[in-house]
């Protein structure tokens, strides 16, 4: 297990001095295009700023950020008693060092996410909607991956990786605005003067770099992230030992047309399943940050035998049809057999809207401290929390209640 | 001299080596107790949950007398096992009967509906999936133990503070709680 995480870590290594690597060479260049002598140092020390300034602010205070942006409310067991023990259970299962916090987004699209720099430190947040049409073997799954993303140390790597990228891109931008605004006379003006040759062909080097080091950065990057997915849900079984459970849940996720409004393009690579729809790309396969869900079901469904990573790395074979090696060995060397629990759930039944549209809005009230009352005609009467009477009558057949507070 | 300073630093190593030796062994077995106590707390939640579900399911299930008998026996005996293996055996009796349980409670819908024995029943699933789970990685813990006593060199170690091995916790009759039997017999 740590041998993963030590692997994992290497490879992330090799991704940060790369990236880090192309930041400064963009700096260099950028500096260079300007003022030829000496202006590379000063584009280094300006992008290590950018990168420095961004990169304080998400190890400090990142995953607040992160919750409030998505929406997210941290809740009491009360508010929903399995998925704190389902969360428990997969922090058990996991070796988690401690209890991740647990937040529920008022949204009706079902998906989730995990954040924590430390696995001290981690939080986990699932949206209403999710809670409503998963049963307790599918929210498992999920939770399995998100705590396995947390345990591999995923989120910090998306959040470092992702605030490296986000440098190369935003020094880029800054730099090919430049061009267009204002700074494009001060060039010329130097040009005239000193020898423009040399001038220019760095000028040349510095455009092209702008224009194509966000683009590789960004393909390094989402290649390594979907890799993580595979490998979270790798991990998902081995906590659960039971595929079904995150495979019918992938599923459920999936087969919904209602879009994540308060996830953007910086948050989506967190989420279980990307919450921004691909519009008809054909390259989405290369850019996109998360698998295809459909395959990842499918691996889920051929895995047999047993619920190690190496039986993972099996059914990951079988289903693409080579050998691509996604699991370290240290990983694979473990042939532990840990048995699957046999499907016992009843068989996915998707599209049951109404009732899927009822539970999602109950858990947002109970969420926003509503309580309810089941009356005995059959009503569930929602009460706010600032309502102040102690009796209530039932709007539909008149029995009067006691509002406990 | 040299003799001297050769011999010095030969002892100085094997000191040394006992001493880490001895180190991780205690690091190791305070994993496996540490990782007991894990188990230990469910299982002890489980004995405590139980009255309470007898208590709610009695008023629904009039005909299932026996199996209620069967989980407050094993139950009891659960709680009076004490050493590892004792303890497995008895949890895994304690597990099939309320497996049968499970089973049974398909035949009362009033009872399904009941929210006080939803709430039970998901504390008691979700009870029994960590002792699961933490059984895997007690399981683990104990085996690492158990490897570095029995392997050499730090057997002599083990050996010379008398570092025993640990149980196992073994729930026997897994296949037959994944599966509980249905005895149709009793009902026509």
């Amino acid at each position: 297990m740590w041998e993963l995480i030590q692997s994992n870590k290497r490879k992330s290594l090799v991704l940060f001095i790369s990236l880090g690597f192309t930041l400064l060479l963009l700096g260099y260049f950028f500096g260079s295009a300007y003022y030829p002598d000496g202006g590379g140092y000063f584009g280094i020390f300006f992008a290590l700023i950018i990168w420095g300034i961004l990169s304080l602010i998400s190890y400090f205070s990142g995953s607040k950020i992160l919750l409030a942006v998505s929406g997210a409310k941290e809740v009491t067991q009360e508010v929903h008693p399995q998925l704190f023990n389902v969360v428990e259970e997969m922090k058990i299962s996991a070796g988690l060092p401690k209890m991740p916090k647990i937040f529920i987004i008022n949204e009706a699209a079902p998906n989730a996410f995990a954040t924590g720099i430390k696995p001290e430190e981690s939080a986990v947040a699932v949206t209403a909607g999710l809670l409503a049409r998963l049963n307790r073997d599918e929210l498992q799954g999920v939770i399995a991956h998100e705590v396995s993303h947390i345990v591999n140390r995923d989120v910090l790597f998306i959040t470092f990786a992702g605030i490296m990228l986000g440098s190369i891109v935003l020094i880029s931008e800054i730099f090919l605005r430049s061009l267009w605004f204002g700074g494009g006379g001060r060039y010329s003006s130097r040009s005239s003067k000193s020898s423009g040759q040399g001038q220019m062909i760095i000028m040349i080097i510095a455009i092209a770099f702008a224009i194509l080091a966000p683009i590789l950065a960004q393909l390094l990057y989402f290649a390594i992230s979907r890799k993580r997915e595979y490998l979270a849900d790798a991990s998902a079984v081995r906590y659960t030992r039971y595929p079904e459970g995150l495979a019918s849940a992938l599923e459920k996720i999936s087969d919904t047309s209602i879009d994540l409004k308060s996830a953007n393009k910086v948050t989506a690579p967190m989420y279980i399943v990307n919450p921004l729809k691909p519009k008809g790309r054909k390259l989405s396969d290369l850019t996109s940050t998360h698998p295809p869900i459909s395959e990842r079901v499918r691996i889920l469904r051929s895995i047999s035998g047993g619920a190690n990573y190496i039986d993972y790395q099996n059914a990951f074979n079988k289903v693409k049809h080579g050998k691509v090696p996604l699991i370290p060995n240290s990983g694979l060397a473990d042939k532990t057999p840990i048995g699957i629990k046999e499907i016992t759930a009843a068989p996915v039944t998707l599209g049951i809207v109404k009732q899927t549209k009822r539970d999602t809005g109950d858990i947002m009230m109970k969420v926003n401290n509503y309580s309810f009352i089941d009356c005995k005609c059959g009503l569930k009467i929602k009460i706010p929390p600032d309502f102040k009477q102690r009796k209530l009558l039932c709007p539909r057949c008149g029995r009067k209640h006691l509002v406990q507070k | 001299m040299t003799g001297v300073i050769i011999l010095l630093v030969v002892i100085a190593v094997v000191v040394l080596f006992v001493i880490s030796m001895y180190n991780s062994l205690i690091q190791l077995r305070n994993r496996v107790k540490n990782a007991w106590s894990q188990i230990d707390v469910q299982l002890k939640r489980r004995h405590d949950l139980i009255p309470n579900l007898i208590e709610t399911v009695k008023g629904y299930m009039k005909h299932e007398r026996e199996i209620m008998e069967n989980i407050t026996k094993y139950r009891s005996q659960a709680m009076d096992a004490k050493t590892v293996g004792e303890k497995a055996q008895a949890e895994g009796l304690l597990s099939g009967a309320l497996g049968q349980l499970r089973v049974q409670v398909e035949n009362y819908p009033d009872l399904k509906a009941n929210q006080n024995f939803l709430a039970l029943q998901e504390e008691l699933t979700s009870t029994e999936n960590k002792i699961s789970f933490s059984r895997q990685s007690y399981n683990d813990q104990v085996l690492f133990y158990n490897n570095k006593i029995q392997m050499f060199p730090s057997n002599i170690i083990a050996g010379m503070f008398k570092f025993t091995e640990e149980e196992f916790f073994e729930v026997e009759d897994e296949k037959e709680r994944a599966v509980p039997k249905v005895d149709f017999s009793a009902q026509s």
